[in-house]
């Protein structure tokens, strides 16, 4: 009831969908085939014919990952403010809020996975493209906090665009404000697992992204500090294939390991219980 | 003056650079180079030096003046290597308990295939989080452009300072306009919209000095006061106020 709710209501789950979203068959972005959305949901959002990745929600993501009915969402009041006069940011936040249905960019609290108490935070690539302003830094920050508090290990999910420009030199320093909560949740000998979700870019690679212990990501996945557009003009050539996918970055040395979304939930498993958990 | 003057004139090619700065600032500057990982990125310039009469650490993003300087200097541009150069000085500037000074004037970190592939996020991202612990003073002064991410990487500090003409930037105003108004003709638009002056950011309570430019030729004499008010305070102080300072942003 409620996953069918979500999804109704929602209608970014399969956003890149166009205006089928409401049928029940939506064609896939990747090989135009028409899929049920009933069997796409089934696999993960994943696409049963060619493999493609669907977005997966903030809210979703958490509910795939840990054990049900574990969740218990903190900070879920949180909403941004105007801070500088931003011209037409109070439009794009009730635009962000009707599309994701979700008060700001970040999911924050405490669940369970396989039994083991975790705190965790997913981005929402619906809410402003997953941007990074002072309630999603704020909300990050706490979570580190009372993690560090309770001894608790961290699972974060990314997907960001990077800073909110709207919130200028507020939201850059939100890299700054995360990272050392980060730090000193370390510090206290601590874990903290990255699952790196497509695309993780900008501000938010440049710090909690790529600070985990465990660094994973989903296949596929662009990871990269810069834009792919933004280095073809500073270039002016073609990027080479591949450039900034999970694949790549592994080689690269920047990711423990690419974990398909129907085995995620039991690696994390594995991996806390590896850790004691 | 508009913001976006101020922008113009903080990347003017007639501005003082991080070279400048410590030739004006820091005697016996003795440069260090390499990250030990990879290579040695002239974006970045560090050594060790005395202001007052204290010895520091000095690290500066570096954009170089002629033609030929500015290629070798990558335009103050920095790479990964850049990054991992400098937090290298830093560590070491913690366990010698020297302070550390960085002078910061760069349009951004370095984007291009090399640069992501070396990890440009993750050298930002561990520049963010160990300053965040380090255990001697930091102090950052922009003195020209404050390009976002790759601006920030050095100024995770107990103080930061900015010139009265410098700016500090979440993404230049020619982006910003180009993305959100898909014109770059507006980005003296986006600059006022952005909050990036020297002025705006310490009514915001974001940065912790202006320098006025009348007041550069007593920099050495005003840093030394600063480094040994930090000098002055305990390590777990020095480091829980950094972390407070920081943790107060936006909230």
């Amino acid at each position: 009831m409620e996953l069918k709710g979500l999804f109704l209501k929602a209608n970014n789950e399969l956003e890149n969908t166009g205006n089928l979203l409401k049928s029940r068959r939506v064609i896939c972005r990747k090989c135009a085939k028409p899929v049920s959305v009933a069997r796409i949901r089934k696999n993960s959002f994943i696409c049963p014919e060619c493999g493609h990745y669907f977005q997966v929600r903030a809210r979703r993501r958490i509910l795939m990952l840990t054990d049900k009915r574990s969740f218990m969402e903190m900070d879920r009041e949180m909403e941004s403010r105007n801070i500088l006069g931003f011209p037409g940011y109070e439009e794009k936040l009730s635009a962000a809020k009707e599309k994701s249905r979700e008060t700001e960019g970040v999911i924050c609290g405490e669940a369970s996975i396989g039994g083991s108490r975790v705190c965790i935070f997913a981005m929402d690539g619906n809410f402003m493209m997953g941007s990074m302003g002072a309630v999603v830094g704020e909300k990050i920050t706490r979570l580190f906090e009372y993690a560090t508090d309770r001894h608790l290990p961290v699972i974060g999910v990314t997907v960001s665009g990077g800073a909110r420009m709207q919130e200028g030199m507020v939201s850059l320093m939100q890299m700054s404000k995360i990272s050392a909560a980060v730090k000193r949740h370390d510090n206290q000998g601590n874990l903290y697992i990255v699952l790196l979700t497509n695309p993780t870019t900008g501000g938010v690679d440049a710090s909690f992204a790529m600070l985990g212990d465990i660094t994973l990501a989903e296949p596929g996945a662009r990871v990269g500090f810069a834009g792919p557009r933004v280095i073809e003009k500073t270039l002016n050539q073609k990027l080479p294939e591949g450039f900034q996918k999970a694949e790549r970055v592994l080689e690269c040395g920047f990711i423990d390991a690419i974990v398909p979304r129907q085995e995620q939930k039991e690696y994390l498993d594995r991996l806390l219980k590896l850790h004691g958990f | 003056m508009k913001d976006y003057d101020i922008v113009k004139a903080a990347r003017s090619e007639l501005r003082f650079t991080s070279v400048d700065f410590i030739g004006l600032t820091v005697k016996d500057f003795t440069e260090l180079h390499g990250d030990r990982l990879f290579g040695e990125d002239r974006a970045v310039i560090a050594g060790i030096g005395r202001i007052g009469d204290t010895a520091v650490t000095v690290i500066g993003i570096e954009k170089g003046k002629s033609t030929e300087e500015r290629i070798e200097h990558n335009f103050g541009s920095a790479m990964p290597e850049g990054y991992r150069k400098a937090l290298r000085l830093m560590k070491q500037a913690e366990k010698f308990q020297r302070p550390v000074i960085c002078f910061v004037d760069t349009a951004g970190a370095y984007c291009g295939i090399n640069a992501e592939e070396r990890g440009q996020g993750r050298a930002i991202a561990e520049c963010l989080a160990e300053m965040s612990d380090l255990k001697t003073p930091i102090l950052s002064i922009v003195i020209g452009e404050g390009g976002s991410g790759g601006a920030l990487a050095l100024s995770h500090a107990d103080r930061i300072w900015m010139l009265e003409d410098a700016y500090f930037s979440v993404v230049s105003p020619e982006s910003c306009a180009n993305i959100l108004w898909k014109t770059p003709e507006r980005a003296d638009a986006a600059a006022e919209a952005l909050g990036l002056t020297a002025a705006r950011l310490y009514e915001l309570g974001l940065i912790d000095r202006v320098v006025r430019c009348d007041e550069i030729p007593e920099l050495e004499k005003r840093i030394a006061e600063q480094i040994r008010e930090l000098q002055g305070l305990s390590v777990e102080t020095l480091v829980s106020q950094r972390y407070r300072k920081f943790r107060k942003v936006g909230y």
